[in-house]
């Protein structure tokens, strides 16, 4: 049957769209952050996504429903803005201090558009639950 | 008289089956609605159906493969249930390579889900039919 599949799919993408959310959390949180030198500033953080391939992975356990895995995580290369901040604890010699390269308008983007990808995996969800549902009660009256 | 369950369910069955896996293969398209290079898939319902109720007109023409290595003809997937799944063209591409269209999907989605509900009805209604005939109601 092959709806059963579906809660997997679903629940794959789900838990992608969740862990999208939180790095965005983490990003926004981390958007005014400064630190002594480049290398240190806070820098956004983006996962990459991949189709979870059902042939190839149809052999293999967790693989083969079709959904949504994750390839890794991607570091923004944007230079951190440098600010002159000379009475700052952390500042350099020039005093300058230097904020994270999070973009604010870009993490909203990316907030709505995963929160409306996990609703629409729980409609998809709620959806087969329903068909399974009556499917099983088929044939009583 | 003999009774075969299989002629008495008609082509719902056959039609229930498919569309458990229609609702298979879009629900994998919205689950990659952000997937870079994703390509959403769909398979031809009516042709599937035909094919699947076997009666020598649908489908389309078949090549004949002699030998297991030949390639099948079409070139494209197959589904979970053996349909030939094609790509759909997208009305706008994205610039990551994902051609899902979300509101497409849930379109397509939602007249299956109620295409899958009018199949399990006809069912229904058949197995209601024939304990109705055992009993002699």
């Amino acid at each position: 049957m092959s709806i059963f599949k579906v809660f997997d799919t679903a629940g794959s993408a789900m838990n992608a769209q969740s862990l999208r959310l939180n790095m965005t959390a983490s990003n926004l949180a981390n958007a005014e952050t400064v630190a002594g030198t480049p290398e240190q500033a806070y820098r956004a953080r983006n996962p990459v996504f991949a189709a979870a391939l059902e042939q190839a992975a149809a052999g293999q356990p967790g693989g083969g429903h079709g959904g949504v895995q994750m390839r890794g995580i991607i570091e923004s290369q944007a230079t951190p803005q440098a600010l002159h901040m000379p009475d700052h604890p952390e500042a350099d010699e020039n005093g300058y201090v230097y904020r994270s390269n999070v973009n604010t308008v870009e993490e909203m983007v990316n907030m709505m558009s995963a929160s409306r990808s996990y609703q629409n995996n729980v409609e998809v969800m709620s959806t087969s639950r329903d068909l399974l549902l009556q499917t099983l009660r088929l044939g009583q009256q | 008289m003999t009774l075969s369950l299989d002629k008495a369910f008609g082509v719902s069955a056959a039609a229930l089956k498919l569309r458990s896996e229609r609702h298979q293969v879009l629900s994998q398209n919205l689950a990659n609605a952000d997937t870079p290079d994703y390509k959403a898939r769909d398979f031809d319902f009516k042709s599937a159906l035909r094919a699947a109720a076997g009666d020598g007109k649908g489908g389309g023409l078949q090549l004949q493969r002699t030998d297991a290595r030949h390639i099948p003809a079409g070139g494209s997937a197959t589904g979970p249930g053996g349909a030939q799944l094609q790509y759909r063209v997208p009305f706008n591409p994205a610039l990551d390579g994902n051609t899902v269209e979300t509101q497409v999907e849930q379109a397509k989605f939602a007249e299956n889900a109620v295409n899958y509900q009018a199949s399990l009805n006809f069912l229904g209604n058949r197995i209601t039919g024939l304990i109705g005939a055992i009993r002699g109601e």
